[in-house]
């Protein structure tokens, strides 16, 4: 079969890392091609060469077997790529028309030609069943279909190959599997598709074959068919990974967290939070499972302090913590993983150690009166970074220049150290490669099985799936579901997530 | 060579670039500069020549260029502490002149009080003055979300408007714009009289004053946890908020203590050279901290160096005033600030590009 995308012994540097090393990927014409490796293993940047908005240092591009030159997105689009962002390329008050038609207007008398265009492009959704609602507001529609607006984008200005960046990272398990039927479809229509992603399960349900990449070399490249998801972790990391996380069944104890009838209206008067009760055991991960924005931030907010409840109450260990700041919460025995590192959890512009202290700082073991103790914050530093494996291992080095995974290992050591009763985690390996999530659920799992009554709330059903004890799931603002156990299909977690299912217990403890 | 490649290149580092942007910039504006006296015919290197020599080439002139320097640091170190809690104080002007004038009176009515109590009660009198017209703002901003550069701006109006109705109408010397004298156990000796060669120039020990304030906002910057708590709010205030730390509070307690040290400026002016109070004395002292803040990039002994400059551009001024206008040396303090504001990126690129280059040549 004829190559659609060659990419010949490109490098990219930046500064002084080296994005990509002699990468050679070549993509057969017509099937769909997933790169895979952790985060900055230089997938994206090698895709982003390939699209025109990085030149390499060196290495050669061939597209259809023919050797092109790329200096800008423009050429790309020329040249039959097209490429969907992880973060969209929208305009959000304009309509998904006027987003599919942006810079390739067909006009008639420097007019815009609306009729034609419509026509157009219904033509193009029903032939790949991308169906969109082409006189909405794009910010009136949820993520799943901006996605197809950004997939119809690229058809729409006849890219053949397309490129697809992490894309189901936003979508549920009902909305991952749609956009896979409709790769699926494209690939019949004679598209060529890479995918880029870190989720071996899609990879294994979709794609023909496999690159993946490490430390910005490509160090294997197979077929799907010969090949299974730990072969490929393997390969990603460099050594043997567990997938699934080992856990012991254990007994959980006594209630520690209990929340009553938990509301909270925003100030619009929204009611985000409507009666939620739960109660977290001693050494049980309660997880909660949802589409974001389905109440779980506020839900943590509520908890942490960070939001005030309109109603209802919480208490952990019977002392009762609503209402109370997040200092106060803190002091009664609660820790808190928020699911935004950048913007809550870490000041980026400070060094580990101080980010070590963030909330303990007015301990005494700190510093008493009005200096800081720099020995023991460093000491501090150096224990915690030892035993959560830091990289780098300098106290001194500033949170910014940390990976994904190691700024997430910051804020678990950091949160796990004020030895609190309740670990509130929120998204607890966003954005972390698959070594990290490792790392950090074993980590929750020893901090349950140390008999800590654990919170977790996470987007991914993995993770849920997992590492959870009890699943309990958020559907407006409700808890519309407890699962006693994790023995639960995916399929039926998604169907109470997008509120087809409700179940008929309130009740938080019936497990 | 090639194990330069793996160590990180002095020019990399931050501290080093903060160092070197703000010298960068200082250079080439007075080269900018150069051709502006060109344009007025004037001969350059002959101009900065007696600029320099003139300011830094005697002692007398190092005393005007610190008499000059001193209410910079004071203002420059005002604006620098709220920087560092997120906060624009556009408000030093009005603080340091409601923190002079609180000193002048308190000082005008305690004849009597002996020195070691004088001088320390005169000091807090402006504190307080400035601290209070700095907590205005911060409370304002920290209960209603009222910004406060608009809420400064207003109040340095407020603040001019009151001194001047004050030492027009109430407690002036009649047919004057000052005060009477304050007490003379308020007085801050000059410099010349202990050292003679720095005689006729009005320099103070209130610079002493200035340096421990420099010290002082360095060390409860850095090293206290309160200092900690204020970093915090600047840099990311939702992490502050997460992590138990008032925002609303430490927002208050930074534009108080910005105004308290932009209310010492009247140590120098008031209890080291005229002892009373003058309508008009400051000439944009407030405004000008802005710009000493950003040049010594709002470290306090970054402060203290460019307050020197700008003490130096300001003395300056009046000693290279027969050969080029006086308003030359305004035109070459505007530039370096432009300079230093808008360079920061570009000198940095250049900076990066440069190491990039030898880097690879490393390389090959």
């Amino acid at each position: 079969m004829p190559y659609a995308v060659e990419l010949l012994n490109i490098t990219k540097r930046f500064a002084r890392t080296v994005a990509n090393d002699e990468v050679t990927l070549k993509v057969q014409s017509g099937t769909i091609h997933a790169l895979v490796g952790e985060n900055g293993a230089g997938k994206t940047t090698l895709m982003e060469t390939l699209y025109g908005l990085y030149q390499p240092d060196a290495g050669i591009i061939r597209i259809h077997e023919k050797e092109v030159s790329i200096k800008s997105p423009h050429d790309s689009i020329r040249n039959g790529i097209g490429m969907v962002h992880q973060h969209f390329m929208l305009v959000g008050p304009m309509t998904v028309l006027e987003n599919i038609v942006l810079g390739a207007e067909t006009t008639r008398y420097s007019l815009l030609d609306l009729k034609k265009t419509t026509a157009e492009i219904s033509e193009l959704g029903g032939r790949f069943s991308l169906t969109v609602p082409l006189n909405e507001k794009v910010e009136n529609v949820g993520v799943g279909i901006q996605q197809r607006v950004e997939i119809l984008k690229a058809i729409y200005r006849k890219a053949d190959i397309l490129v697809l960046d992490e894309p189901t990272a936003v979508l549920t398990p009902q909305e991952s599997t749609q956009l896979f039927r409709i790769l699926s479809e494209l690939k019949d229509e004679g598209k060529t598709i890479v995918l880029i992603t870190h989720k071996l399960s899609e990879v294994m349900a979709i794609s023909d074959h496999v690159s993946v990449m490490r430390r910005g070399k490509i160090v294997g490249e197979v077929e799907t068919a010969s090949t299974s998801p730990e072969e490929l972790a393997e390969m990603m990391v460099g050594r043997r990974i567990l997938l699934r996380v080992e856990k012991n069944d254990r007994k959980a104890g006594d209630p520690v967290l209990s929340i009553n009838n938990l509301s909270y209206i925003d100030k619009r008067g929204v009611n985000i939070l409507n009666n939620v009760s739960l109660e977290v055991a001693s050494g049980e991960i309660l997880g909660i499972a949802g589409v974001e924005g389905n109440g779980q931030s506020q839900l943590v907010e509520c908890i942490t302090g960070l939001l005030k409840p309109t109603t209802g109450s919480m208490s952990v260990d019977g002392i009762q913590i609503a209402g109370l700041t997040p200092k106060e919460v803190f002091a009664r025995g609660l820790a808190h993983v928020p699911e935004d590192r950048i913007k809550r959890g870490l000041v980026v512009e400070m060094d580990v150690a101080e980010n070590l202290i963030l909330g303990l700082h007015m301990q005494k073991e700190f510093g008493t009166g009005l200096a800081m103790n720099l020995k023991a914050i460093e000491e501090n530093a150096r224990f915690l970074i030892t035993k959560y494996d830091i990289r780098p291992m300098n106290p001194d080095a500033l949170a910014r220049g940390l990976s994904g995974g190691n700024q997430q290992k910051v804020i678990i050591a950091r949160e796990l150290s004020r030895n609190a009763q309740v670990i509130v985690a929120s998204q607890p390996t966003r954005g972390v490669d698959i070594g990290g999530i490792e790392f950090i659920h074993r980590t929750l799992v020893e901090a349950r099985d140390a008999g800590k009554a654990i919170l977790m709330i996470s987007a991914d059903l993995n993770e849920i799936l997992s590492l959870s004890d009890r699943i309990a799931i958020m559907y407006g603002g409700q808890i519309v579901k407890i699962f006693p156990n994790n023995k639960v299909k995916e399929s039926e977690l998604g169907l109470y997530m997008t509120g087809s299912k409700r179940g008929s217990s309130q009740k938080a403890s019936d497990g | 060579m090639a194990d330069q490649t793996k160590r990180r290149h002095w020019l990399e580092h931050p501290a080093t670039q903060n160092f070197l942007i703000p010298i960068f910039a200082v250079v080439l504006s007075f080269a900018v500069g150069a051709i502006f006296i060109l344009i007025v015919g004037q001969n350059p290197f002959q101009v900065y020549s007696v600029l320099f020599s003139q300011t830094l080439g005697t002692s007398y002139g190092i005393g005007q260029l610190l008499f000059k320097t001193t209410p910079l640091i004071f203002a420059g170190l005002s604006v620098a502490i709220c920087f560092k809690a997120g906060l624009f104080n556009i408000g030093a002007e009005g603080q340091l002149q409601i923190g002079a004038f609180m000193t002048a009176l308190v000082g005008m009515y305690t004849v009597g009080v002996p020195a070691f109590l004088e001088i320390p009660l005169l000091i807090l009198a402006g504190m307080i003055g400035g601290g209070i017209w700095g907590f205005i703002p911060g409370y304002l901003k920290a209960k209603t979300g009222a910004h406060e550069v608009i809420n400064t701006i207003m109040l340095n109006f407020i603040a001019a408007a009151l001194v001047s109705f004050f030492v027009t109408n109430l407690f002036n010397v009649p047919a004057t714009v000052h005060t009477p004298e304050i007490a003379p156990t308020g007085k801050i000796p000059r410099f010349d009289t202990i050292f003679s060669s720095f005689s006729g120039s009005p320099v103070n020990f209130s610079i002493l004053i200035a340096i421990l304030a420099a010290v002082a906002v360095w060390y409860y910057v850095d090293k206290t946890r309160y200092g900690y708590e204020l970093r915090v709010v600047g840099l990311n205030s939702k992490a502050a908020e997460y992590g138990g730390i008032s925002v609303a509070k430490n927002i208050i307690l930074s534009m108080t203590i910005g105004g308290a040290i932009a209310g010492l400026v009247g140590t120098n002016y008031v209890m080291g050279y005229k002892y009373y109070f003058e309508e008009g004395f400051s000439t944009g002292t407030g405004f000008m901290g802005i710009a000493v803040a950003l040049l010594g990039n709002n470290n306090p002994f970054g402060v203290i160096l460019a307050a020197l400059l700008f003490g130096m551009l300001e003395y300056g001024g009046l000693v290279i005033n027969t050969m080029v206008p006086k308003e030359l040396v305004s035109i070459l303090q505007a530039i370096v600030i432009i300079f230093v504001i808008s360079s920061n990126k570009i000198f940095r690129k250049i900076l990066v590009n440069f190491i990039k280059k030898r880097t690879l040549r490393v390389n090959d």
